[in-house]
């Protein structure tokens, strides 16, 4: 199937990907019965899966392609959350567009900040010093008069939105009763307004975040700075004695997860609209690797489905909710036995095996015609 | 004369007690093909090490055309012009045959994340630079047909040839080759002598680490001895066949143990 795909004419791929935007994009208007999540607002939901597939995507950057463990990635999210609430609320009022900016900048700046010493460092010192860093966050948060300490930060800006509390139209809401599909004339969502109820907007905001990053993490990944990572990850002395500056390429590397850690944690302050350390525990850090790991890492869209397993299967079968740990447990062995990297580890033999066959067809091509001139 | 490409002036390496070096000097002139050679445990690989950034040198000086390079970065020495590859294969055995070149390709190339982000008339003109050169490699090495084969998946054979594209890739001046041969069967050897024969006439200097006598003596200009970290004897291939220290040290041992 997927050897069909790449086949296909670039516009037919271009539309496909569209489509699925689209269809990305309405999926809390249409509120399939079975995807849906019964007892909890869908919009809701799906926003948090989109917070942790941007997470998943910029960690994915420094475990998955520059190979460097990091078990503190919770911090960044917090520094982003952090700079944007006391950018909007507790000390300035700032519109949140300028606060968001920043509080990227500030999570990137403790990246460049943690890593340029720590990045010096491999393997299993990285990780306990990550994991540090994480908790070291997460503790001055809480000891900080400045930052809120244990009450956390209110009333934090919301996303402006169009055209007022009526926004440019409404949208219905799709209501599924026993066979018949409805539009439901009294469940409206209002573009573009961030309120309070409705979660939707703040859901197209989270997917386009995600889908601007994808595209992003597409364009690098696929040039001599995603070279550089993965032949840092492979061997580190046998990339820096082919002239690869390791050192430059895994702090660039940090400071990019740590930028998309800020974006999504600015994002989720702003849904929130209220903030405190517990929001920055270190079981985030565990759950994001483990979206990351789960998905397999190096592959963005591995990650992807691995960030939307995290995030949603908890709250679909929120009757189970107690058991979630437990669940999840399970699920690791299983997949650290059965698939080792993952559940969509990166395939670049497709590719191989399709050069292949094109050339043995080529082959053959030629061999037939000198055979037929003899 | 031709001119001196690497100078290595009385280089001494100490391990704690353990003295892999001592006070080393040969030189490589350009075009030529210098044989580096010893019994086991000699320090030819540490030759190697020290040359390309991977061990600080105790004392003593190296000299890449015209300026020391002691003391400065791996990948700084790398983009100088000093290449290598690995006594035991290290590719990059997830990334394929193509993008393994690439990454030597790099090494002259400046793209940062800007450039790539943005699709910058930079990055283009590297990207399209980087793929001709290096499918210019694999073609010389014969193994363009594996380009976009995963490094771990090519023969052994193809992966020591995979090393000296990647090698060649980063447009040294200087390359070396440890123990290229390692593995080979007779045939592939002979094989192989050519090919480095070839790496030669498209311009580039190597330097030769290898154990077996024949391929030495076949392919090199001059040949560098080295025993228990001293130089003991240096020439052309029929002086070292003839200087009794050598023989002594390295080929009065039959031919079948030494190598």
């Amino acid at each position: 199937m997927k050897n069909r795909f790449t086949a296909m004419p670039k516009p037919v791929k271009i539309l496909i990907w569209v489509l699925l935007a689209l269809f990305a994009y309405a999926l809390p208007l249409l509120e399939p019965p079975i995807i849906s999540t019964p007892g909890v607002d869908f919009g809701g939901v799906l926003f948090t899966v989109s917070i942790y597939c941007l997470v998943a995507l910029g960690l994915n950057i420094v475990v998955g392609y520059a190979g460097l463990l990091d078990l503190g990635y919770v911090g960044f999210y917090a520094i982003g959350a952090y700079t944007v609430a006391i950018l909007t609320s507790f000390h300035a009022s700032w519109p949140l567009l300028l606060a968001i900016p920043v509080g990227v900048v500030a999570a990137m700046v403790s990246g460049i900040i943690l890593g340029a010493p720590t990045l010096r460092v491999r393997g299993d010192y990285l990780a306990i010093v990550t994991l540090g860093f994480g908790e070291i966050i997460r503790l001055v948060a809480v000891n900080t008069e400045w930052l809120g300490d244990t009450r956390g930060i209110k009333n934090i800006a919301k996303p402006p939105g169009i055209g007022g509390e009526e926004g440019w139209f409404q949208i219905p809401h799709l209501f599924w009763g026993d066979g018949t599909v409805l539009l439901d004339s009294d469940d409206k969502t209002t573009f573009l307004f961030f309120g309070v109820l409705d979660q939707i907007p703040y859901y197209w905001m989270g997917l386009t975040a995600v889908i601007v990053v994808l595209i992003a993490d597409i364009l690098i990944k696929n040039s001599r700075v995603g070279r550089a990572w993965e032949a840092t990850r492979e061997d580190e002395d046998a990339a820096e004695l082919m002239g690869v500056p390791t050192f430059k390429f895994k702090l660039l590397a940090f400071a990019t997860g740590a930028f998309i850690g800020g974006l999504a944690g600015g994002l989720y302050a702003s849904r929130q609209g209220f903030i405190n350390p517990q929001s920055f525990l270190l079981l985030f850090s565990i759950l994001y690797l483990a979206a990351v790991v789960v998905g397999g890492q190096g592959n963005r869209w591995g990650v992807l489905v691995g960030a939307f397993l995290v995030a949603y299967l908890p709250q679909r079968f929120r009757d189970f909710d107690d058991f979630r740990v437990l669940a999840f447990g399970v699920a690791l062995v299983l997949l650290a036995t059965l698939r080792p990297e993952g559940l969509f580890p990166p395939r670049r033999t497709v590719r191989a095996k399709h050069l292949e066959q094109e050339l043995e067809e080529l082959e053959e091509g030629a061999g037939g015609e000198e055979s037929a001139r003899v | 004369m031709s001119e001196a490409v690497l100078e290595v002036q009385n280089l001494t390496l100490k391990f704690g007690g353990l003295t892999a070096l001592d006070d080393v000097t040969f030189r490589i002139d350009e075009g030529e093909i210098l044989g580096l050679i010893g019994p086991n445990g000699a320090g030819k690989t540490t030759c190697f090490n020290a040359v390309t950034g991977v061990y600080r040198p105790t004392s003593g000086g190296i000299v890449f055309q015209g300026s020391s390079i002691v003391g400065l970065k791996k990948h700084k020495i790398t983009q100088q012009g000093i290449a290598r590859t690995f006594q035991n294969i290290r590719l990059f055995p997830t990334m394929t045959a193509l993008e393994n070149v690439l990454v030597g390709a790099d090494a002259q190339h400046a793209t940062g994340m800007i450039s790539a982000l943005f699709r910058l008339p930079k990055h283009r003109r590297e990207e399209q630079d980087g793929h001709d050169r290096a499918m210019d490699l694999l073609r010389f090495m014969g193994i363009d047909r594996k380009a976009d084969e995963l490094a771990a998946n090519l023969s052994y054979g193809d992966q020591r040839r995979l090393e000296i594209a990647r090698a060649m890739a980063t447009n040294p001046k200087l390359i070396c080759l440890d123990e290229p041969a390692a593995g080979f069967n007779p045939a592939e050897k002979v094989e192989l002598m050519n090919l480095i024969r070839r790496v030669r006439d498209r311009g580039f200097t190597v330097l030769l680490i290898e154990h077996d006598m024949k391929l030495v003596m076949g392919v090199t200009d001059r040949i560098v001895v080295l025993e228990f970290g001293r130089k003991i004897a240096e020439g052309s291939p029929s002086e070292i066949r003839d200087n009794p220290a050598v023989i002594a040290a390295y080929l009065g041992v039959d031919e079948e143990d030494a190598s």
